[in-house]
């Protein structure tokens, strides 16, 4: 329709006439190409792909902040860095990589693939998911601006009390990390919501809890984790913005605050965050290692229930970070015991992964090296854990190098392993051709390579006494041979990761891939690379645990597996797929209404950093703010989520009308007015709403459109 | 326009992954095609809620945290000495009686009684307000006594927790607010029954967060 078009100012209140279309000066977005298509879309996969592309920059910057540490403690006594700019440097070092790298690298994976994985169209609220993007990438900025801005935060990602209040961090460095948190906390939230939704109720025919595949799994467990998580951080981090911004007392140890309260709330959420990290990325190669071994995961079950046992027993180990704060013998005796009971489930999961190994025709691709690497490397960071959990050695090795050797092989060698055995896995779904296995391979080795060698060295530098968060050390202590492999070892990783964007940068000349490239088990692979917007066109139904591999093969009469003459693709794939026996799908004429495009996730997100500018500098922006943000609810509230005038059709058999006037019914939220607790409903409209009977003529090119893409 | 009145969900719906065969036959009953059988919207309220309970959980164990610590040579009054319990007595009554009336309105709109549905919402935003209203009375007696947000440990707590409180239920006024605009412009029909209902969760909820309040911050002795 024409941008010309007279149209009424935005309006702020509720309850307008259902037939008008409330979007006020914009016209409802449509297009699918360029780069309006990104700001706008609310496809689970362009979301996916954002979340993804945005982490990995974040990865960059964080990781040159890694490499000036590394930088500054090549040698005894540095100089690259001044003390406040180290300390500001380890500070963002941390907080980008688990707030801003891996927290976002896996929620672009859940959302890419838990729609896929169990045979939906969509997440449950999908311009709800478009809003945490977006609210991430805001906070993201917001949290950088501090290094323009008068500097960036520096007492630590887990910014002890009474360190972070006025009288110790005047500036305003604490304040973005605090605002900064929140707004991210809000994406994540949001996020969880959505996620755990769309795994409980939006599961195709067939696919019961007990058949969705490991990585849904661990993926779900993660977004309850974050669900209890989040709001225990976010108390802390408001308790501290109203210490700082309005004067309150609670870690004022002048006024007789107690600083352990902090400690007490972060480490309430940040232990559960630690498996938020790890638990996806388990799952990733608990999906990885059954396509490359060829065989099916061993115990399933046990996979399952270790991961929901992790996730509940991540809620009782927190004060295993506090060991040294003087909790009492008795507490902690009993977070020792915790802590080692929960390296159990985890014991579980490698012995599993090893099983699935054992007798294995094993493929050692890119994705399968990664994967091993994650369970030998995460194996060495485990059994450090378990070693902190015997009090006296904690007490040993607190605040030592020991401890950064101990979670960068958790995290790095377990999370971020898992996250490239992910990208190498599932890169040829997403973008239709494969990453180079030779290139990956260097990419790989070099990586691991560069990995061992800085974090090893670290342990022996901790038990030595190198005591961790300190700009410079003396020469003589012992220290320098160690802290000078760390640093080649850390630019080694860094020139790794200059090979995988090398990589990424070359695949756009690789051929087609085809729709299921690694001979794999679970449903995404029965699509088409990419998946068409609607991802399947025919509705999945489930019959087994792996179903796309028990579509594929069947047994022969002595029980081996064989492939069957013909089997069919859910969605229309190219040529490459089908040359083994795969047949196009029987396509029905219809359509199928996916949500439309909208500008509101956006522009209320927009308002959020504005709003922390303002509290920060003056309340006239906290004004602006709050105007993007409550007028975007509205918006958001009052506007479809599908586009009656829109063609979104598809062809597909299974289509009815829904009610038209579904968008109404956010009018109510959309009232309460740009708030947090609107969150949860804001997108009364769902998914499948709004259907008009003459739409359904007239728009099936889509699926072809979407799907014929990836064959050239 | 009528739009909301030919909405009766007779057709199944057919959204992402909603199930044809799993249509309940129940024609009257909301259109649930989901593995659960709770609509998304229900089951994200409630996980949403679940997640507010660890909001508060944290706020109050702050406050219990900080009351009982020592008050030698605090400054100001210490909060308990302050309170007014019958006063706030009758605004926690008047606060349940909310939720009372929450069910009445959402019983009316699912018999299509929209008369009696609108007068129940103005009732419950009526009486919501009513209880913000005598916090805010509150807090500024507190003030004029001398306990200030800043003056002490104990009042920092106390206003950062009853404070989110209020902030809750000032939110749920605004959403029942809305709710009857809407019926008053004929969009709320019955169909939308489960909109109050979701409402009335989070309102439910705000309820029993304060009894909990309530109870622990005003009754129970330090």
């Amino acid at each position: 329709m024409a941008l010309t078009e007279e149209r009424p100012p935005l309006e702020l209140t509720s309850g307008e006439e259902p037939e008008r279309k409330p979007l006020g000066a914009f016209t409802r977005p449509s297009s699918n190409t360029g780069w309006r298509s990104w700001i706008t879309t609310v496809d689970h996969k362009k979301i996916g792909i954002l979340y993804g592309a945005t982490a990995m920059v974040f990865f960059a910057l964080g990781g040159l902040e890694a490499l000036l540490i590394r930088a500054q403690l090549a040698q005894p006594d540095g100089q690259v860095l001044s003390p406040d700019v180290y300390n500001q440097m380890f500070t963002m070092h941390g907080t980008t990589m688990v707030f801003l790298v891996i927290m976002p690298m896996l929620a672009a994976f859940a959302n890419y693939l838990i729609p896929l994985m169990i045979g939906a169209r969509d997440v449950a609220y999908p311009r709800l998911n478009a809003f945490s993007y977006w609210v991430f990438l805001f906070g993201g900025l917001f949290l950088y601006s501090s290094f323009f801005l008068g500097g960036a935060p520096d007492n630590g990602w887990f910014n002890y009390a009474p360190n972070s209040g006025v009288a110790y961090s005047p500036g305003h460095g604490i304040d973005f990390w605090v605002l900064g948190l929140q707004i991210t906390g809000i994406a994540s939230l949001v996020g969880a919501v959505n996620l755990i939704v769309t795994c409980l109720n939006m599961r195709a025919p067939g696919m019961t809890l007990m058949r969705m595949p490991v990585f849904v799994w661990m993926a779900l467990v993660a977004q309850f984790l974050l669900l209890f998580a989040i709001p225990v951080i976010t108390v802390a981090l408001f308790l501290l913005m109203f210490d700082r911004l309005y004067g309150a007392n609670f870690f004022v140890v002048e006024a007789g605050a107690d600083p352990l309260l902090w400690q007490h709330l972060f480490w309430i959420f940040g232990h559960p965050e630690v498996y938020i990290l790890v638990l996806p990325a388990f799952g990733i190669i608990s999906d990885v290692i059954p396509t490359f071994a060829r065989k099916p995961l061993f115990g399933y079950p046990f996979m399952v229930f270790s991961g929901i046992a992790i996730g509940f027993m991540g809620w009782g180990v927190w004060a295993h970070h506090m060991f040294v704060s003087g909790l009492g013998p008795v507490s902690v005796a009993a977070f020792s015991l915790s802590t080692m009971f929960i390296a159990v489930p985890t014991g579980v999961k490698i012995f599993n992964w090893i099983g699935t190994l054992w007798k294995g025709k094993l493929q050692f691709t890119v994705a399968m090296l990664f994967a091993v690497g994650l369970v030998s490397q995460f194996t060495i960071g485990g059994l450090s854990g378990v070693m902190h959990s015997v009090a006296p050695h904690d007490t040993q090795q607190t605040d030592t190098y020991f401890i950064v050797a101990h979670f960068h092989y958790v995290l790095f060698g377990g999370s971020m392993f898992g996250i490239f055995a992910g990208i190498y896995y599932w890169w040829p779904k997403v973008f239709g051709r494969r990453l180079s296995e030779s290139v990956g391979k260097v990419h790989f080795w070099a990586m691991f390579a560069g990995f061992n060698l800085t974090f090893a060295p670290m342990h022996i530098a901790g038990l030595q006494g190198q005591p961790r968060r300190t700009a410079t050390y003396a020469e003589g202590m012992g220290w320098d041979l160690m802290n000078l492999l760390s640093t080649i070892g850390s630019f080694l990783i860094a020139a790794s990761f200059l090979v995988w964007v090398y990589n990424v940068v070359r695949s756009r000349h690789n051929p087609p891939a085809g729709a299921d490239p690694w001979d794999g088990r679970t449903l995404e692979w029965a699509t088409s690379s990419p998946p068409p917007a609607h991802n399947f066109d025919v509705e999945p139904t489930v019959e087994h645990l792996d179903e796309w591999w028990h579509q594929k093969y069947e047994e022969d009469e002595r029980g081996r597996p064989r492939r069957r003459e013909h089997y069919h693709y859910l969605s229309e794939v190219d040529e490459v797929s089908l040359a083994d026996g795969g047949r196009q799908p029987q396509v029905d004429a219809g359509s199928i209404h996916l949500p439309s495009p909208s500008y509101w996730p956006i522009i209320i997100a927009v308002g959020l950093p504005l709003i922390s500018y303002g509290l920060l500098y003056t309340y006239w922006l906290c004004a602006i703010g709050g105007l993007l943000v409550v007028g975007g609810v509205v918006g958001l509230g009052l506007e479809p989520s599908v586009d009656p005038e829109a063609g979104h059709g598809d062809s597909h058999g299974d289509h009815h009308d829904d009610d038209p006037d579904t968008g109404d019914d956010t009018a109510a939220e959309a009232g309460a007015g740009g708030e947090d607790e609107d969150e949860a409903e804001a997108e009364f409209a769902g998914v499948g709403a709004a259907g008009e009977p003459g739409d359904a003529a007239g728009t099936g090119a889509d699926a072809t459109g979407a799907s014929g893409k990836e064959g050239s | 326009m009528s739009v909301s009145e030919q909405a009766a969900p007779v057709a199944a719906t057919a959204g992402p992954g909603t199930h044809p065969d799993h249509v309940p036959h129940d024609a009257t009953a909301p259109a649930h095609h989901t593995n659960t059988g709770l609509s998304n919207e229900k089951l994200g309220m409630w996980l949403f809620l679940g997640s507010e309970c660890l909001l508060f959980g944290g706020l109050i164990s702050a406050f219990l945290l900080y009351r009982t610590k020592d008050v030698e040579g605090m400054a100001g009054p210490a909060v308990a000495d302050l309170y007014d319990i019958p006063f706030t007595s009758v605004s926690s009554f008047v606060l349940l009686m909310s939720s009372l009336t929450m069910v009445l309105a959402l019983s009316a709109i699912q018999r299509a009684d929209h008369r009696r549905a609108r007068t129940w919402l103005l009732t419950t935003a009526m009486l919501g307000a009513s209880f913000v209203a005598g916090q805010v009375y509150e807090f500024t007696a507190f003030v004029r006594e001398g306990l200030g947000y800043t003056t002490n440990l104990q009042s920092s707590a106390f206003y950062t927790l009853t404070g989110f409180h209020g902030v809750h239920v000032t939110i749920g006024i605004l959403m029942l607010v809305s709710l009857f605009v809407m019926s008053l412009r004929g969009r709320l029909g019955a169909e939308k029954a489960e909109t109050v209902e979701i409402i009335g969760l989070y309102w439910h909820f705000v309820d029993i967060v304060w009894i909990i309040i309530f109870t622990l911050i005003y009754l129970v002795p330090a």
